[in-house]
């Protein structure tokens, strides 16, 4: 579904991606894990346009999306949950969810704009009983689902969440966590981007580990959640507790 | 039968991203863990963040055996030794060991490739599968064994041992369906089972994996026949991992090789250039995935070619041929390439075991000669003159064909060649 080969991007003078291959099978739940500053959301943002790679190949659904502008790749299906979920904090549930909705306004799909809230409020009840409601006075976790609910108004096909977890009551992560699976099982395609690495792997099919723009590791869930390297330096076990 | 289909089977653009991503992630990580090849990368002047292709590779500098000799026992491992559940060693033909560590996932790798390996080969979880190799540092008898279990066959590590009639009575009491061993301890057991006066339709066998050394076809066709088997090969070899790196499917036609977990490359050993498939060279390995013990670009010294085309079994693993021999062992002669495992392949379709030889290159003016020196025992009984002369005729006539030009046979008394065991097996006289 998508496939991105030696990827390179950054800031400025600053070098973020240092060629990063990746690819997501359709269907799967996949995980990027890495420490702050590792560059995983310099990921999300050069596959969905807002950073203009520098050098590399994206390729979604076999079309080369690298250097296309954002809009246009939400249209094609790739559709990002920013990290911090960046609600419009002055304009209503129904508001924020119908703008999710932006890039289909003049295409075929405008038509069943109303179908789709009504699927979000069905995956998401307590957006219907807010719905009148600024976004800026829900709680943490009901901004998190509103902005799942906004991506899913661009009728996507790859779904990236970066960083769902943040900021969040154990509680509520294992919520948000249960609806990625059950996105998955709507038929959608899943980036996850997580400083949670345990619940993220908990979840996921597979796994990449970044560290200063580069993959290190990749592997099935199991694997990575076997390895000692991934369970020092992201699933906080010290060196006592694997059996030194 | 295959044991993933999903991966054994998947596009070969799919398995090219795959290679690609796992070749990246393996050079970061020996880049900041291994001394070894830091420092090669660093002489050599690679920023592995400018290999980007599969041809890229070509750019890396080979990792030998002697770099694994000197870096005896810990120092090419890519992880800390805590993280290590098993070592493997090996002592090869030089004599000087090397050691090769595994992690938890290397080891679970490991057994999913074997157990690959033994689907090709016919086994399924019905089957009773007897490993006749050595439990020991050597890696054959654990990866099998492994491997058979990950398939939930009933496994019976018989072991590697000098008593062929308690290998054969376990074979006949337990009733196993699957002979995992060498070709040649398979050979034996197969002329045990006839000298001891058992049909081969008392045995309850179906199956042969057999490895750990050069074989020819026509000694396949021997096992087969005498012990009414499919006979499969398989290679490996525990600097990369063990068995796991490749084996035939029932087609019988090449090894098809683990390439989500391994890049095969075939070079020139004297020139170092890559090959073409079918041109015969020796074998280069990438690991993809080995956390433990990762190489870049391993000359295993072994000899054989890739196979062009699919396999008509669906896998899309490329095929390699049956290891020739040894790049160390091969020969130019007259500019031809000649490998000992050729004359084998002649001597082993006359008798039962290939008897002693040596092969004496010499040169007559500008021309290179090649002559073998045989042993006589073991040949059976020639007791006239003429039917010495007669074998002598026949043994150089199909020597002369296997290897394109004139051979000459030299026949010596038994015990001859044994005295001078310690020697090469190849005597140059040329120079």
């Amino acid at each position: 579904m998508l496939r991105i080969r030696n990827l390179e991007s950054g800031y400025g003078s600053l070098k973020v991606l240092r060629g990063v291959t990746i690819h997501i099978n359709s269907g799967e739940i996949v995980t990027i894990i890495g420490a702050n500053g590792s560059g995983k959301t310099t990921l999300l943002e050069t596959i969905t346009g807002i950073v203009r790679p520098r050098a590399g190949e994206i390729l979604y659904k076999k079309r080369n999306i690298s250097g296309m502008p954002p809009e246009r790749i939400v249209a094609l299906g790739c559709s990002l949950v920013p990290e911090g979920r960046q609600v419009f904090a002055t304009m209503t549930v129904h508001e924020n969810l119908v703008i999710g909705a932006y890039t289909r306004s003049s295409g075929p799909d405008r038509e069943n704009v109303p179908e789709d809230l009504e699927s979000v409020y069905a995956l998401f009840p307590i957006l219907k009983e807010r719905n009148r409601q600024l976004a800026g006075t829900l709680s943490g976790g009901e901004q998190q689902m509103l902005a799942i609910g906004r991506s899913l108004m661009a009728r996507p096909g790859l779904i990236m969440l970066d960083e769902p977890s943040m900021g969040l009551a154990p509680i509520i992560v294992k919520h948000i966590f249960e609806i990625i699976i059950q996105l998955r099982s709507r038929g959608n395609t899943i980036l996850l981007v997580e400083q949670n690495a345990k619940a993220a792997l908990g979840i996921a099919d597979r796994g990449y580990v970044m560290e200063t723009g580069s993959i290190v590791l990749e592997g099935t869930a199991r694997e990575l959640l076997d390895n000692h390297d991934v369970q020092r330096a992201y699933l906080g076990k010290d060196y006592k507790s694997i059996g030194e | 039968m295959m044991y993933n289909r999903k991966i054994e089977s998947m596009p070969r653009e799919d398995l090219e991203q795959l290679q690609i991503e796992r070749l990246q992630m393996t050079l970061n990580r020996v880049y900041r863990n291994v001394a070894f090849y830091k420092n090669a990368f660093e002489s050599a002047g690679i920023d592995v963040e400018k290999i980007r292709t599969l041809e890229d590779l070509r750019e890396l500098p080979f990792t030998t055996k002697e770099d694994l000799i000197k870096s005896y026992p810990y120092d090419m491992f890519a992880v800390p030794l805590r993280d290590i559940v098993r070592i493997h060693s090996s002592s090869g033909t030089t004599g000087k060991p090397i050691a090769v560590g595994y992690t938890l996932n290397d080891i679970r790798n490991w057994s999913e490739l074997v157990a690959r390996l033994l689907t090709a080969g016919g086994i399924t979880n019905q089957d009773f599968v007897q490993i006749s190799l050595n439990y020991s540092l050597f890696t054959g008898g654990l990866a099998y064994h492994y491997g058979a279990e990950k398939i939930g066959s009933s496994v019976i590590p018989a072991s590697l041992t000098g008593d062929i009639e308690r290998q054969i009575m376990i074979m006949k009491d337990f009733k196993t369906t699957a002979l995992v061993s060498t070709p040649s301890y398979a050979l034996t057991i197969a002329n045990a089972v006839e000298e001891m006066k058992i049909h081969p339709e008392e045995l309850f066998l179906k199956y042969g994996l057999f490895s750990a050394e050069p074989w020819s076809e026509s000694l396949r066709e021997k096992i087969e026949g005498k012990l009414r088997i499919v006979a499969t090969d398989n290679y490996g070899l525990s600097e990369i991992m063990g068995p796991g790196v490749s084996g035939e499917c029932q087609e019988k036609k090449g090894l098809h090789v683990n390439e989500d977990h391994f890049i095969i490359e075939v070079i020139d050993p004297k020139t170092l250039q890559p090959l073409r498939a079918g041109e015969e060279g020796e074998l280069v390995f990438t690991t993809l995935t080995k956390e433990g013990f990762p190489l870049i670009r391993y000359r295993t010294g072994d000899m054989s070619s890739l196979l062009e085309g699919p396999c008509s079994c669906g896998r899309t693993f490329v095929r390699m041929d049956r290891v020739t021999g040894r790049s160390d062992d091969m020969m130019l002669v007259n500019g031809v390439k000649v490998y000992p495992s050729k004359i084998d392949e002649v001597l082993m379709k006359l008798g039962d075991t290939v008897p002693r030889y040596r092969i004496v290159l010499g040169r007559e003016g500008e021309t290179d000669t090649i002559e073998i020196m045989l042993e006589i025992s073991g040949i059976g009984i020639l007791d006239e003159m003429k039917n010495i002369l007669h074998y002598r005729e026949r043994l150089q006539a199909a020597l002369s064909a296997a290897i394109g030009m004139p051979v000459k046979v030299l026949l010596v008394e038994p015990e001859t060649i044994k005295r001078m065991e310690s020697g090469p097996r190849v005597i140059d006289r040329r120079k």
